[in-house]
């Protein structure tokens, strides 16, 4: 019969509507419908959404126990990598001499920049990373009034400690830990001399 | 309580008189009539946003505004306040002056049609004699608008939208009209009051020509109005924003505003033509108080300290309602059937898709106009044949006609198609 259809699709929009009321979904039981999906917004600023562990933002440099323990050694692949190209490093830090110097075994970055408006959040920076020193955060409030003072991080703004990683990411993160700590075990032994076929 | 806005309106003048000379009172009285519509119109459009958005929204699964005051009640109120001061750009190559008189050409019939509304038991601006001629005349002054504005704009988009709005509202013009005669026929008068009095015993709505009529001048009410499913003039998807593309700021704000109010007019025109009007079953007054208790009282986004005041107010006018003897005054009843049709109006936009032109003319010439015929036949049968046998020879013809029609429209359904040479 014609118009059928129509009476369906109004009745599937009543439904909807009454089903955001309590009122409503009270009636609808009572008849026996279906009480529809219900409201689906979030009030932004008093609620906020629980996102996925895999969401991501923007990266942020992993230091271990203290903040001058970084694991990055500024070898700039990341610069290199990244496509819209808004990471800026200077560095590694040299004395005097033009000799790199070392914090914790390990050269460093003087500055690191990341341009969070200019950033597209694709993760290759992680990707390629030898010494996953970079990860990516998932805090998304990064709005600001000042194009150049407020969005450019500074490498004081990205450090962020591993136990923030693992409270963020426990997956990804706990990958990671077990990776560096096979790297540390292997190179903490003496190196095997290779077994012949 | 009934009739409080009629004795309000009379001490106000009365009071008037004792500093003016008598011959000047009676342009005091229209003068405040006047005044009350136009505050009023406003409001409502106002409001009919704000409705409207909050409907869609719940239909969508979504809140709607509620950023803006209590439930967002105060958007309008903002949005507004932007339309103020949002720049007014007049295309270059515009026809200047029409392109300016346009949206108020577009205001100011769809405020006119308000005078002969009848909003309750004795509250009506203007009981002409002619008053459904009155307001079938004004309301299509409408169509002049929309030319204007689509012409003077000088854009391709405009253009189109407003020829399209215009073969639209002169097309649905017809069954509307058309539609009405039953009305006239067996109320035997034009003017607004006396129609709602003659559906003292039994609205129009309930009688077969009476529905089949009601809903034929709603539906081309809806297209008169360029609401979805009808509003090809305004297509976004093809062309921007029809007739108004070019226009912004206040200007822009007041042709939503003809727009809003000419749907209100419709839903109000259809309830005062077959819904009865004012006129409504006696309810006690004190019921629906009792009713807006349990609604404030439950409602969890209002403050508390607001919701005690709401119920202390609603129960104290209850019991005072009670005490009374009072029943739902006939305004009441006036605008919640009102409501309740530009709710059906919203329905409509939440649910159904925008037709094809020709589609839309297809059922203004093929299906509306011989049904409206065919129903005026109807309603002389049952003026002529008072008696069950007359109901039941009317509503008979026209459901065999309306399905002959249905008939007509659709020959052969389509086949599904083969394919030869596909898999
Ligand atoms: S973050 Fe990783 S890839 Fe980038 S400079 Fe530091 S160590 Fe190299
Ligand atoms: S996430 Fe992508 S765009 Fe952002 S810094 Fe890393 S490589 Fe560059």
């Amino acid at each position: 019969m014609i118009g059928i259809g129509v009476l369906k699709g109004l009745w599937v929009t009543l439904r909807e509507f009454l089903g955001t009321y309590p009122a409503g979904r009270w009636l609808l039981t009572r008849l026996g419908a279906s009480t529809g999906q219900g409201l689906f917004t979030i009030e932004y600023p008093e609620v906020k959404q629980q996102h996925a562990e895999r969401h991501r933002v923007f990266p942020f440099l992993v230091y271990d126990a203290s903040p001058d323990n970084l694991r990055c050694v500024a070898c700039k692949i990341c610069e290199q990598e990244c496509p819209p190209q808004c990471i800026h490093i200077v560095g590694p830090a040299k004395d005097e001499q033009g000799r790199p110097l070392k914090a914790h075994g390990r050269t460093f970055p003087v500055k690191f920049d990341i341009d969070v408006s200019i950033c597209m959040s694709c993760r290759i920076c992680v990707d390629v990373c030898p010494f996953d020193a970079i990860e990516m955060d998932n805090a998304h409030e990064l709005s600001g009034f000042d194009r150049f003072a407020e969005m450019v991080y500074t490498k004081e703004q990205l450090l962020k400690s591993n136990e923030y990683f693992q409270q963020i990411k426990p997956t990804e993160a706990s990958v990671v830990d077990q990776r560096l700590a096979a790297k540390a075990a292997k190179t903490a032994m003496p190196p095997q001399p290779a077994a012949s076929p | 309580m009934d009739q409080l806005f009629v004795v309000l309106k009379s001490s106000v003048v009365q009071l008037a008189g004792r500093w003016l000379p008598e011959g000047a009172l009676p342009f005091v009285s229209m003068g405040l009539t006047i005044a009350a519509i136009a505050a009023a119109a406003p409001v409502i459009m106002m409001y009919l946003t704000w409705l409207e958005r909050k409907i869609i929204a719940r239909m969508q699964n979504r809140l709607g505004p509620n950023r803006v005051g209590l439930y967002g009640l105060a958007q309008p109120l903002a949005d507004g306040l932007k339309m103020l001061i949002k720049e007014d750009i007049v295309p270059e190559g515009a026809d200047r002056l029409v392109h300016s008189l346009a949206p108020v050409v577009a205001v100011v019939p769809a405020l006119l049609v308000f005078a002969v509304l009848p909003f309750g038991r004795n509250m009506i601006a203007a009981d002409l004699n002619v008053g459904l001629l009155y307001f079938l005349a004004v309301s299509s002054i409408s169509s002049y608008a929309i030319f204007m504005g689509g012409w003077a704009s000088r854009n391709k988009f405009s253009l189109l939208g407003a020829m399209r709005g215009v073969a639209q509202i002169i097309s649905y013009e017809v069954p509307s009209v058309l539609s009405v005669v039953v009305v006239i026929m067996v109320a035997g008068t034009l003017s607004m009051g006396g129609i709602v009095e003659a559906q003292a015993s039994r609205w129009f709505v309930f009688t077969p020509w009476g529905f089949v009529a009601a809903l034929i001048f709603f539906l081309s009410g809806v297209a008169e109005v360029n609401r979805t499913p009808f509003d090809m003039p305004e297509a976004e998807s093809e062309i921007v924003a029809g007739f108004h593309t070019e226009y912004s700021g206040m200007k822009f704000a007041l042709w939503y505003m003809a727009e809003f109010l000419e749907a209100f007019a419709i839903s109000a025109f259809t309830v005062t033509l077959f819904l009865g009007g004012w006129q409504g079953p006696a309810i006690p007054l004190w019921w629906v108080l009792f009713g807006s208790v349990c609604l404030v009282a439950t409602a969890r986004t209002i403050p508390s300290v607001l919701r005690v005041l709401g119920v202390v107010a609603c129960v104290g006018s209850g019991v005072v309602a009670y005490l009374a003897n009072e029943a739902v005054p006939s305004w009441a009843w006036f605008l919640a059937k009102t409501y309740g049709l530009v709710f059906v109006l919203v329905w409509f936009r939440g649910t159904l898709p925008r037709l094809r032109v020709d589609q839309l003319m297809g059922l203004a010439w093929k299906f509306f106009l011989p049904l409206t015929l065919i129903n005026i036949a109807s309603a002389a049968l049952w003026v002529a044949m008072p008696g069950p046998s007359g109901g039941v020879l009317a509503g008979a013809l026209l459901i065999l006609s309306g399905w002959w029609l249905i008939r007509l429209n659709n020959p052969a359904p389509l086949q599904p198609r083969t394919y030869l040479f596909v898999e």
